[in-house]
């Protein structure tokens, strides 16, 4: 049985783009530390995760983006989140991660973010 | 005639690979009581939070132990039990959430009772620690909650 997908693609810009597929709960969320500990191994450091096929997450997923988060930003880059559900965007909000995360519609969206960011 | 209360429960090893059953068993009865499209998500959520909590907390992923899981569906409420025989805790010590400081201190854990809190009507706590820890919610069976055709039981 496996629950959880995450599915890596890098964009020519230099972004990598997370795809995450099932559940996101206190068991699978090690696949998704691993996912982003291969992103900063690598030292790509703008990311886009993708939740568009995601259909649940409890804290533990969450705990994972709040792991990395820092580590992303202090080496100049960033977590973008793109196509949430509803369902899933309710928890997000609930404890406040949109003050925190850019939270956007679409990957294009996300991508666009991170070329406005490099021209300033 | 006082109406029926169905109950059903359901023993599972303290491991995270039985959430998902965990999850499914409770969403599926609360379904069956009629529960609306987004109180089963909140239902779920709250149930995986506190049973986390054991598998991590009281049991530290100790897959010998068991949790117990009892559903009671009343007239009026769906009441669910959680229980287990590890490490207690202090529930009053448990602090809301700020998540600007959990952002600087990079800890990435602690969320999961105060999601119980907003998900349900009421939780509470009973400890007793290595004997019977208990958490106990309750969400109210109401016009809001449930399906207009919900069928009484």
């Amino acid at each position: 049985m496996n629950g959880f997908e995450v599915a890596q693609h890098n964009s020519e810009d230099g972004i990598t783009i997370l795809r995450l597929k099932g559940f996101l709960d206190a068991h699978t969320a090690g696949d998704l530390e691993a996912a982003l500990q291969k992103c900063i191994d690598e030292k790509k450091f703008r990311i886009v995760v993708n939740f568009e096929e995601l259909n649940y997450i409890s804290s533990a997923g969450l705990g994972v983006f709040m792991g990395f988060i820092e580590d992303v930003r202090e080496n100049g880059g960033d977590i973008k989140m793109t196509s949430m559900t509803e369902k899933i965007f309710h928890v997000f909000d609930l404890l406040g991660f949109p003050a925190l995360y850019d939270i956007l519609k679409t990957d294009d969206e996300a991508v666009e973010r991170f070329a406005q960011t490099e021209k300033e | 005639m006082a109406k029926k209360v169905k109950t059903y429960q359901l023993k599972v090893p303290s491991s995270t690979d039985q959430l998902e059953i965990i999850r499914e068993f409770v969403t599926g009865v609360a379904r069956k009581v009629g529960f609306r499209e987004d109180e089963l998500n909140k239902i779920e959520l709250a149930v995986d939070e506190a049973s986390t909590n054991v598998v991590k907390h009281a049991y530290g992923y100790d897959d010998r132990k068991p949790i117990e899981i009892q559903l009671r569906v009343e007239p009026d409420q769906f009441v669910i039990q959680i229980t287990d025989k590890g490490k207690g805790f202090k529930p009053d010590q448990v602090k809301k959430p700020d998540m600007k400081e959990y952002l600087a201190k990079m800890r990435v854990g602690g969320l999961g009772i105060y999601l119980m809190k907003t998900m349900m009507d009421e939780v509470e706590f009973s400890i007793d620690p290595g004997r019977k820890n208990m958490v106990r919610m309750v969400k109210y069976i109401t016009p809001e909650t449930v399906h207009p055709t919900r069928t009484v039981s």
